[in-house]
């Protein structure tokens, strides 16, 4: 059995793998999530603020890492709809512009009438520059755009006629996968100009971004984990959100996540055990 | 026939055999969208009259709201064949990719570079007319950016000059790929690595150098608001305190690690070890969650298996 164990082709794992995920996932198994202290900050970052206020959507992140980060941006765009918050969509990633635009189809399919564009929310697209144009944008916006997505100019637009730069926004929301992403925003903007921001980041980039809590971001959401607990908390103050099932994307995805993660336990656990009895035999012989 | 080559017939079969069942049994596989016309703005319809050319745009019509109530596919709606293709494409990127698991093999490599090439190319082009267009001749010639391609460049914006100078640095970066003098490249480069240190070296002192030290110098003995002792928050800071002096202990290698400093440098590697597997574990969860996401678009988007929680 040992020597069956040591020799197994590692796509038999590959397979188990996908199964634990496949199987959940369409079984539609789920568990109940119960959001944590820092998921909390985050929300009441965003469900604290006034209403109308500007928010600075800065949506960071690619198709390629659209499943970690999608619901969580989803829940953020969500929850400042129904603050009926000023949004401005800004990306550094170049790919990052059909992940604005499924942001804004959530704003116009649920909340269509009380979002309309120019007044409501804008979309300023993709600049390049990285970490630069962030510095530039903190200071003068007009600088980098003269124009929002569309190619209209930002002086006959309502809502950012009168903005001279980020400075103005009360709250920075990014959703970043990597570089450039949440920790230029804190080094360049928020730690800077004192602006206050919360970001949701994938789980690789978590974990460097928590020195900065509580002083220089107000709350991180990490992972798809983080995304699950922030739909939770929209559907514990907003209850008629249980009838939107795409506002619940990322609850969904938590049963696979737990299967998997039992599954990948119960390998290490498994590789421990031949790996020892492998050597208390060799030893003996 | 090898034990990848087997594997891989028996995968295209099963895998054929379910896309031939589930032809039979039900629709799959199709985009539906809706035509809808375009509004233009009062200061389009000025500047153009009537003369302009009616716009439509299509909307994505989610599949389970194209039926009416007696089954028949609604009038404004359709198939979308485009993105139809779209579709089909994605799904067959995702196979390609995933047969990795099986072994390396020529759809992998295919699929990997027209992804590669597919988003240099799309960063390039994006790059183009936001950076070069928009940003440098937008400022530079706004009344001929206005004129010829983005007509929303605003009227009362002067020519700025000061644009020439990263032109012409620009035009020096280039000049690596002439045939003589491409020594001139190495100046535009000198003036960007000197100016992005410079940058970043204010961003770090300030943010990640005295910022962090700042969140360092915490109470030990946190009191709660009613005066008593607030052990939870106490033991948290206590905690922070410890694993960033043991840490740096560790990195502090003008002494030799060995006695009360090679105590410390030892509780060093394990608060580090700990922050690893930390960040190890939000690693796997970060990848399961991709591989949800793609099975999720296989099942759901392109097979139309029933959705749980929404179609059940």
């Amino acid at each position: 059995m040992n020597n069956f164990l040591e020799n197994l082709d590692r796509r038999w794992i590959f397979l188990g793998m996908g199964l634990s995920i496949a199987v959940p996932m369409l079984l539609g198994l789920q568990f109940p999530e119960e959001p944590s202290l820092m998921v909390d900050d985050v929300f009441t970052a965003v469900d604290k603020l006034p209403e109308g206020s500007n928010i600075l959507m800065a949506y960071d992140y690619d198709p390629a890492s659209k499943g970690e980060l999608e619901p969580m941006a989803a829940a953020f765009t969500r929850h400042c709809g129904r603050k009926k918050h000023k949004l401005y969509f800004i990306t550094l990633w170049p790919a990052a512009v059909p992940m604005l635009k499924q942001n804004i189809d959530i704003l116009e399919s649920e909340f269509g009438d009380d979002y309309t564009y120019g007044e409501n929310y804008v979309n300023l697209g993709f600049r390049p520059g990285n970490e630069g144009a962030i510095k530039v944008i903190v200071s003068d916006l007009s600088e980098l755009y003269t124009n929002d997505v569309n190619g209209d100019s930002l002086t006959e637009i309502p809502m950012t006629k009168n903005i001279k730069n980020i400075q103005q926004m009360d709250l920075i929301i990014n959703v970043s996968a990597g570089t450039p992403g949440a920790k230029e925003w804190v080094q360049y903007a928020a730690t800077p100009f004192k602006i206050k921001m919360v970001a949701g980041v994938t789980g690789v980039g978590a974990p460097p971004l928590y020195p900065y809590i509580p002083a220089q971001l107000s709350g991180l959401l990490g992972a798809i984990k983080a995304g699950a607990e922030y739909e939770q908390a929209l559907l514990a103050a907003y209850p008629d959100l249980k009838d939107n099932p795409k506002s619940q994307e990322a609850l969904r995805r938590m049963g696979p996540q737990l299967i998997a993660h039992i599954y990948i336990v119960a390998l290490i656990l498994l590789g421990n055990v031949i790996f020892f009895t492998g050597r208390r035999r060799g030893a003996s012989q | 026939m090898n034990l990848n080559q087997k594997i891989s017939v028996i995968l295209v079969v099963v895998a054929g055999g379910f896309l031939a069942f589930r032809a039979t049994t039900g629709e799959f596989g199709k985009v539906y969208s809706k035509t809808t016309p375009v509004e233009f703005s009062e200061k389009v319809k000025k500047k153009v009259g009537d003369s302009v050319t009616p716009w439509t745009k299509e909307t994505v019509v989610d599949r389970r709201e194209t039926r009416d109530e007696s089954g028949a596919l609604k009038p404004d709606v359709h198939v979308n064949l485009s993105l139809t293709i779209g579709l089909w494409v994605a799904a067959f990127g995702t196979l390609c990719m995933m047969s990795f698991l099986i072994g390396d093999n020529f759809l992998y490599k295919f699929v990997e570079s027209v992804v590669i090439g597919t988003s240099a190319a799309y960063a390039m082009v994006t790059g183009f007319w936001t950076g070069i267009v928009q940003n440098l001749f937008g400022k530079l010639t706004p009344d001929l950016v206005r004129s010829t391609v983005l007509p929303g460049v605003p009227e009362e914006q002067a020519a700025d000059l000061l644009y020439i100078i990263p032109l012409g640095l620009s035009v020096l970066m280039l000049w690596r790929l002439a045939p003589v003098g491409t020594w001139v490249s190495r100046w535009p480069l000198a003036f960007f690595i000197g100016a992005t240190a410079g940058i970043r070296l204010i961003a770090y002192l300030e943010s990640d150098f005295v910022l962090q030290i700042g969140s360092t110098i915490i109470p030990v003995v946190v009191l709660a608001a009613d005066g008593s002792f607030d052990w939870l928050a106490s033991l948290k800071n206590v905690t922070i305190i410890v694993s960033v002096l043991v840490c740096l202990v560790y990195f502090f290698f003008s002494f030799e690690h060995r006695g009360a400093v090679g105590a410390a440098a030892r509780v060093g590697i394990w608060v580090l070890m700990i922050t690893f597997g930390a960040g190890f574990g939000m690693t796997v969860m970060g990848r399961i969650a991709l591989i949800s996401d793609r099975l999720s678009f296989l099942f759901y988007d392109w097979l139309w298996l029933p959705k749980p929680g929404i179609d059940s």
